[in-house]
């Protein structure tokens, strides 16, 4: 659980005073980040790599839209579809790739700000939601 | 060092072709190899081969001949064919080997390719998630792509139209029925801004190819064509690439920009010099992006280059004369030996309805795929 809610892998997140946060890795040599969290660096070729919580904002890099129903491993159900998939530019970090909320391709725009969220993509065999990352615009 | 020539080349069509193994279409195409160049199986010192999903290149000895050979299966995804091409040319210019055969073949089922994260050394939320998908990626990239370089979606549809021609002029392609650009564009959306006839399909298929010392050549052939250059690349750090879950914010050159660079360099042949050019088309998008990675254009010159028609079998530099991937399907293994086996014929002047013209000296090939490869080479007559 994170922040009360069931998630597809609690390794992916961190709790932080703002709220869930995804967890990376930090080289130490050389200040390059990754996510989800490992033991090398892909930049310096070192592997001394310390956890680090990525940015909870940042700006949608690009953005596409799902258009049909994934074959397995996808595991998400049908109330949660179709869903949005970007990048976004977590700054002086990386750019994650991520579920978006956003499905109408008129409301996404390159440069956007967002927001991580919580966000369910599939009910488990009770019927309870089952969340991953997600990223929104940022509501003024 | 030896030169490297291509002196055979077969293929059995792409498409779907029903009771017909992978394997079965392989050796067809092997042995349509050796009898263009006068060969047996048991002429061949080395092999080189592999598919995806349709089994052991290294098995296919048991119907072509137990000669004995040193045969090596390559499993290297998209670029199954373009490595066991690379891995001839070395074993050939080192000097090791005199003669040998490359094989590419597949067999998959219909539908996207689905893959295991676990197979890429990505956690399992990757898939269940539904980011595991590699039409999606390419819709992301593009969508990236078309915003730095100002490029408007409309030329997504043209490339397709272009393919579809292409291939509705070539008798092994699958695809053979030309489809014009508002059908495309009006298709049915997969992956913002991609529809449905701008991505490929997974198929089926087979090539092989004889390589042999280009001073050998003519004993084999009245046409060898000569292979000056190959060179595969990972990517960097900083590159854009299928199956990330993230990517660094400095940007670097992709793998095909840097294995393309390679493959010219050692030909001593620059890309202006390209008659003809076979790219990596897994859909519209990433053949727009692959034209100016690999050199023969620069980024944002493709739109104009495009719709001039530049790139059509009659244009200034003729791009996917086969109809590329997207009117011959994608059967990982074979179609980087595809784009050789096109250039070979392009080169011999013996591509019939889809002949480039004016006597084309100098060809280009370009594969790409996951996670983030390329292969390239450079062929002369
Ligand atoms: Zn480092």
């Amino acid at each position: 659980m994170i922040a009360g809610k069931t998630t597809v892998d609690d390794a992916l997140f961190v709790e932080t005073a703002e709220g869930p946060a995804l967890l990376g890795s930090r080289c130490t040599d050389c200040a390059a980040h990754t996510f989800p969290r490992q033991g090398g660096c892909p930049r310096c070729t070192g592997s001394a790599m310390e956890d680090v919580p990525l940015s909870r904002t940042g700006t949608l890099w690009s953005w596409t839209v799902q258009g049909f129903r994934p074959k397995p491993p996808y595991t998400g159900t049908e109330n949660y579809e179709p869903y949005g998939v970007g990048y976004v530019e977590l700054p002086g970090q990386l750019i994650v790739e991520t579920r978006l909320v956003e499905t109408d391709p008129a409301k996404l725009e390159i440069g956007m700000a967002v927001e991580l969220v919580l966000a369910p993509f599939r009910d488990d065999e009770f019927g309870w939601p089952v969340h991953t990352f997600a990223f929104v615009a940022v509501t003024a | 060092m030896s030169g490297v020539a291509i002196v055979g080349i077969g293929m059995h069509r792409f498409g779907r072709t029903e009771g017909v193994s992978g394997r079965a279409q392989a050796v067809h195409a092997a042995r349509e190899a050796l009898r263009d160049c006068g060969l047996r199986f048991s002429d061949m010192q080395f092999g080189f081969g592999g598919s995806h999903s349709a089994g052991d290149a290294d098995t296919l000895v048991s119907e072509l001949g137990l000669t004995g050979l040193p045969f090596i299966n390559v499993a290297n995804g998209c670029a199954t064919g373009g490595s066991a091409l690379i891995a001839a040319d070395a074993a050939i210019r080192s000097g090791q080997h005199d003669v040998g055969i490359v094989i590419g073949f597949d067999k998959h089922p219909r539908g996207a390719f689905n893959t295991d994260p676990a197979e890429h050394g990505i956690g399992a939320w990757y898939g269940e998630t539904g980011l595991m998908v590699t039409t999606q990626f390419f819709g992301l990239k593009i969508q990236r792509y078309l915003h730095e370089h100002g490029i408007a979606p409309g030329v997504l549809a043209t490339i397709a139209e272009k393919a579809f021609r292409n291939g509705a002029r070539n008798p092994m392609a699958w695809r053979r029925k030309e489809i014009d650009a508002a059908e495309i564009a009006a298709a049915p959306m997969i992956s913002h801004p991609l529809t449905q006839y701008m991505y490929c399909s997974p198929a089926e298929g087979a090539v092989a190819l004889v390589l042999c010392r280009a001073d050998k050549a003519r004993e084999y052939t009245e046409h060898p064509v000569f292979l000056q250059g190959a060179a595969f690349r990972s990517r960097r750090y900083g590159s854009f690439e299928v199956f990330s879950p993230w990517t660094a914010a400095e940007r670097a050159d992709s793998p095909t920009a840097e294995a393309a660079a390679a493959a010219f360099a050692a030909a001593g042949i620059a890309p202006s010099e390209v008659d003809v050019a076979q790219i990596q088309d897994t859909e519209s998008g990433a053949e727009l992006m692959h034209m100016a990675e690999t050199g023969l254009c620069a980024h944002g010159e493709q739109e104009e280059l495009i719709a001039s028609g530049a790139t059509a079998i009659e244009g200034r530099l003729p791009v996917n004369t086969d109809g590329g991937c997207l009117a011959n399907g994608e059967p990982i293994g074979a179609s980087g030996l595809r784009q050789v086996h096109e250039n070979v014929l392009q080169l011999r002047g013996g591509a019939g309805e889809h002949q480039v013209p004016g006597d084309p000296r100098v060809g280009f090939t370009h594969v790409y795929g996951a996670p983030g490869i390329s292969a390239c080479t450079v062929l002369t007559r």
